[in-house]
């Protein structure tokens, strides 16, 4: 028999959702995450590059998950110049459908039970606190009732609307995304390769991560304003058909991505936001999983805490110390991020070759930025806090 | 006609199920809540809708349009 009564419910069952879950059951409360695809990781729609140091602190790397080990980034300007950057952190291209499933799996092995093919569409209120949810399995409503609800329902997120919080995204801030996984004759396979231009993604970026010799996923965002004349899928094919034009194509994904700083308000009674429903992605970059992790993670140990010391209030602690933790890195990332998106194309180009003429030793990203903000000083000093600090 | 009636007359906008390919990107801009979205199935929840179009907008693949007679009621485009 089904049970219908936990402490915690999560909603989605993303890399964010499953980590709350990991890390509240882990402290012994029971949890149920319900997730309405039938399973967990699929379909993918992630271009799957993550910063290797982001990830240590979840789960240990593993090859199993792990499709290329980058260490160079190479920016194309619109006129075609390459400038590569030695990437000496690391980053890895994952293989997100393994990747997320592992990531279950440890929640799982927590204690937290995992439902697929549940879609929430509803939550329990009393007195406006959210004390459970509507969702449909096989057909059939039910309600599940918890202490505490965490919404970890990714970018197209409508749980937290419902108890009330604001969480859509303005349009100009959400990046309309499509990719392909397609074959990439002589790509570097230890390169990750960003395109700039308002001919190639206005107000956004294109990307190639290899994911195999002579694989890559190949995918672009632009700011969802500019589909008022013109899609993402557009560009996508126009620069398919102008630098891949025989290339052959394994699958095609759309999708969105909140790029904005965190939501201000991420939890109301009962509930908790986590992930891209509480816009927790960087803002500069795009890049949600690492960043929702800790935002799982934060919510789930707190929501832990509050149910085991029976202190509901404890829940509010989560804003600060998401704001601590990465909303302050973000605020910063998204003051940059307005001034990158409105460089001309020119600027790029220019700044392309300012950036080649420095000795090798020198380009780094943090360099590279510099460059690219004596065009637009009064950045300086946010991009020296996430650069230089 | 049986037109779909939206927040604010009739319902302009159509998303193209057969088409979609279920990102939810046009479910995180909408304003009003009004667009339901399962794992292969979406649909726009009539009365909530007010024709704003951002959905039109923000959809990477252009499966949403901007049907300026108005969307029919038809059994075959209810999904849900
Ligand atoms: C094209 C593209 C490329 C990207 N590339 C990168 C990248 O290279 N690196 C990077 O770090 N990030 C990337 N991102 C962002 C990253 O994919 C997201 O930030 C990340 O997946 C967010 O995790 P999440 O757990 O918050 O949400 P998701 O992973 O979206 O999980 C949400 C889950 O909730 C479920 N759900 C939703 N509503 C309901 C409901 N009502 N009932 C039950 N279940 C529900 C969904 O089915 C889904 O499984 C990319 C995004 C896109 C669209």
């Amino acid at each position: 028999m089904q049970k219908n009564d936990y402490d915690l419910i999560i909603v989605g069952a993303g890399p964010a959702g499953t980590t709350a879950a990991r890390f509240a059951a882990e402290q012994g409360v029971s949890v149920l995450v319900l997730e309405k695809d039938r399973d967990v990781g699929y379909p993918v729609r992630c271009g799957e590059a993550i910063r290797r140091r982001g990830i240590e602190e979840f789960i240990e790397p593993d090859d199993k998950w792990i499709c290329a080990y980058i260490d160079k980034f190479s920016m194309i300007a619109p006129n075609g110049v390459k400038s590569t950057i030695e990437y000496i952190e690391k980053a890895l291209i994952l293989e997100r459908r393994i990747f997320d499933y592992e990531l279950a799996k440890l929640a799982s092995k927590a204690g937290a039970e995992i439902i697929t093919r549940c879609y929430v569409n509803g939550l329990l209120l009393d007195n406006g606190k959210v004390t459970g949810v509507k969702y449909v399995q096989a057909g059939e409503e039910k309600t599940a009732t918890a202490k505490i609800v965490i919404a970890a329902d990714g970018v197209e997120s409508r749980v937290g609307r419902w108890a009330g919080l604001e969480t859509h995204t303005h349009i100009k801030n959400m990046e309309s995304c499509v990719q392909v996984t397609a074959s990439t004759p002589g790509i570097e396979l230890d390169t990750c390769r960003f395109y700039f231009g308002k001919d190639i993604a206005p107000e956004g970026y294109l990307w190639i991560f290899p994911k195999g010799k002579d694989i890559s996923n190949i995918g672009l965002g632009v700011s969802a304003t500019m589909g008022k004349t013109t899609s993402a899928l557009t560009y996508l094919n126009r620069f398919m058909e102008n630098n891949f034009p025989n290339s052959s194509i394994t699958s095609i994904v759309s999708g969105g991505v909140p790029c904005v700083t965190t939501l201000k308000k991420m939890t109301a009674p009962g509930i908790m936001l986590v992930g891209d429903a509480a816009h927790q992605v960087n803002p500069l970059s795009g890049g949600g999983i690492t960043s929702g992790m800790v935002g799982g993670k934060l919510a789930g140990t707190i929501a832990g805490k509050s149910i085991k010391q029976n202190k509901p209030d404890l829940i509010y602690s989560y804003e600060s110390e998401w704001h601590e933790r990465m909303g302050k890195r973000h605020e910063t990332y998204d003051r940059i991020k307005d001034g990158f998106y409105k460089f001309s194309d020119e600027t790029f180009n220019n700044l392309a070759e300012m950036y080649n003429k420095l000795p090798y030793e020198k380009r780094t990203i943090g360099r590279l930025f510099t460059t690219a903000l004596i065009n637009k000083p009064s950045l300086l000093l946010d991009v020296a806090k996430v650069f230089i600090m | 006609m049986n037109y779909r009636m939206s927040k604010k007359g009739k319902l302009l906008i159509e998303i193209l199920p057969d088409k979609c390919d279920f990102c939810g990107c046009c479910v995180g801009v909408c304003p009003e809540d009004a667009i339901e979205l399962k794992e292969v199935a979406i649909e726009i929840i009539d009365d909530r809708c007010t024709n704003c179009s951002k959905c039109v907008w923000a959809c990477p693949i252009d499966v949403i349009k901007f049907n300026k007679e108005g969307v029919l009621k038809s059994p075959a485009t209810s999904y849900i």
